[in-house]
């Protein structure tokens, strides 16, 4: 049974994943700005962000009042109305969405929670199938030193404090990114990552990235998706892109 | 979902949850809008303190975590079919972790007025997967009996304008349009509602009560077959934490 629903219109999906301080958001950035740049219509989704729950997620995590389970819900809850207000009405309209974490996040940060693989994937299978997925694989120490070196202080949820695994927040932030690497590195086969060294100097990165982008897109970047119209058609009395 | 003993989990265990620690009664309230549900629910409320029993009702949208933002979420327009069925979701889980299953534990008679087969039919009423859904809430406990209370559309129509005198947006399936305006829509969209809950009845035991009867009929046979269920009698009340703050529904 396939994971997500087949993509079946004008527009691409492009995801990234990894653990946290793998770089990933810095690359999709780099590739949504230079997809901009070469005329695309593109759009950028973050996971999280939904106005309609982000509140209650802010809420509960304030408080503290996540079960595993409803951790995963309320993810999921943020996903769908993403999903349905915002990636699936673009990509049907024919523009390349960029999404920062999608579904595989889930996968990942769920079951190393305690989360049933097999319910957290059904859980997400409304989702539209991405056209491509990049993992960006890093050792942990790797990770661990880009995140712990420059910025605020952990969070409960984000250090995994509700599970327990330590009392020391560090100690059980780098407990719980182990066991989410390893659930990523186990499903990067079944799900089919493109795979990007993490390690690499950025621009390296970013070329990998391109290239795969445009070998596996091209042709059908050409047909349908919406790009800038070249000067002087008729039309094109904007200098921008048509959506976004 | 295969038919399971009460109080087991339909298809995935909840984390941290031994159901052999289970005592209570788990009685559900099923039906379609306005068909009485609620009424029911305080009636059957009252008569079991009176016998003696520790009482714990609960509805949707009433945790502590999502009650809040489900009903801003319905103030807006942009809350779709698959977003709210997940949002009830999360709801139905934050209540049934931090409320049912406590109360539960306790020797509690826990009486809800809608459960999971609401949030499916709902989510069946608008086109969405029936398996998804089934998978999505096979976390819930299988219950000790569930009553559903059966109505005809016109009944249902005849309560509403009888009672409440409006059609509320979203019991008239307005978010997807069923019909040209509330009472078309209303009149479709409550009988998928109801075609839905119907293909349950079997699959999920449910006992189908004649709601067309008035009000003390449906309370009088409610209550002669719930006192056949063997609920556990509290010597006295258990202690339990006060379920926090039920949002206004």
């Amino acid at each position: 049974m396939s994971l997500f629903m087949p993509n079946r219109y004008r527009g691409k999906l492009i995801v990234v994943e990894g653990i946290d301080g793998s770089g990933k958001s810095t690359q999709i950035s780099l590739l949504s700005h230079w997809l901009r740049s070469q005329g695309y219509a593109v759009a950028f989704s973050e996971w999280n962000s939904s106005p309609l729950v982000r509140r209650t997620t802010r809420r509960g995590k304030k408080k503290e009042m996540f079960t595993p389970t409803t951790f995963s819900l309320i993810h999921a809850t943020d996903f769908a109305d993403r999903m349905e207000s915002y990636i699936l009405p673009l990509v049907k309209s024919g523009a390349i969405v960029c999404a920062d974490r999608y579904a595989y996040t889930a996968f990942a940060r769920d079951v190393a929670r305690g989360v049933s693989r097999r319910w957290v994937r059904n859980l997400y299978r409304f989702a539209i199938h991405p056209n491509l997925a990049f993992y960006f694989r890093v050792p942990l120490d790797v990770a661990l030193g880009r995140i712990l070196g420059g910025r605020d202080a952990l969070k409960y949820y984000e250090a995994g404090m509700d599970l327990g695994l330590a009392r020391d927040v560090e100690e059980s932030f780098r407990i719980f990114q182990g066991r989410i690497l390893d659930e990523y590195e186990a499903m990067a086969k079944e799900v089919g990552f493109h795979i990007i060294d993490a390690s690499l100097p950025i621009e390296e990165q970013q070329r990998q990235m391109r290239e795969i982008v445009t070998a596996a897109l091209a042709g059908s970047l050409r047909s349908g998706v919406l790009r800038t119209p070249p000067e002087g058609e008729i039309g094109a009395q904007t200098a921008t892109a048509p959506v976004l | 979902m295969l038919k399971r003993q009460p109080l087991q989990f339909y298809n995935e265990a909840l984390p941290g949850v031994d159901t052999a620690e289970l005592q209570g009664k788990l009685v559900v309230i099923e039906g379609p809008d306005a068909v009485g549900r609620t009424t029911q629910v305080a009636l059957l409320r009252q008569w079991l303190e009176r016998e003696g029993h520790a009482v714990l009702d609960t509805g949707m949208a009433r945790s502590a975590l999502a009650g809040k933002g489900i009903n801003m979420a319905k103030q807006g327009n942009t809350l779709g079919p698959i977003t709210m069925t997940l949002f009830y979701t999360t709801d139905f889980a934050d209540r049934l972790e931090n409320e049912i299953v406590p109360a539960l534990r306790a020797g509690f008679v826990v009486l809800i007025d809608r459960y999971i087969y609401s949030i499916m039919a709902r989510a069946i009423a608008r086109g969405e997967d029936r398996r998804w859904i089934e998978q999505v809430a096979g976390f819930a406990l299988v219950p000790h009996a569930t009553f559903y209370l059966r109505a005809g559309v016109e009944t249902l129509v005849s309560r509403v304008v009888l009672g409440r005198g409006a059609f509320d947006y979203w019991e008239s399936g307005m978010d997807l349009r069923f019909g040209p305006d509330k009472y078309d829509s209303f009149v479709r969209y409550q009988a998928r509602l109801i075609k839905a809950l119907d293909s349950m009845v079997k699959p999920y035991e449910f006992t189908v009560i004649d709601a067309n009867q008035s009000v003390p009929r449906i309370f009088s046979e409610l209550r002669r077959r719930i006192a056949r269920l063997s609920l556990p009698r509290a010597a006295r009340r258990p202690r339990l934490r006060r379920p926090a703050a039920k949002a206004a529904s």
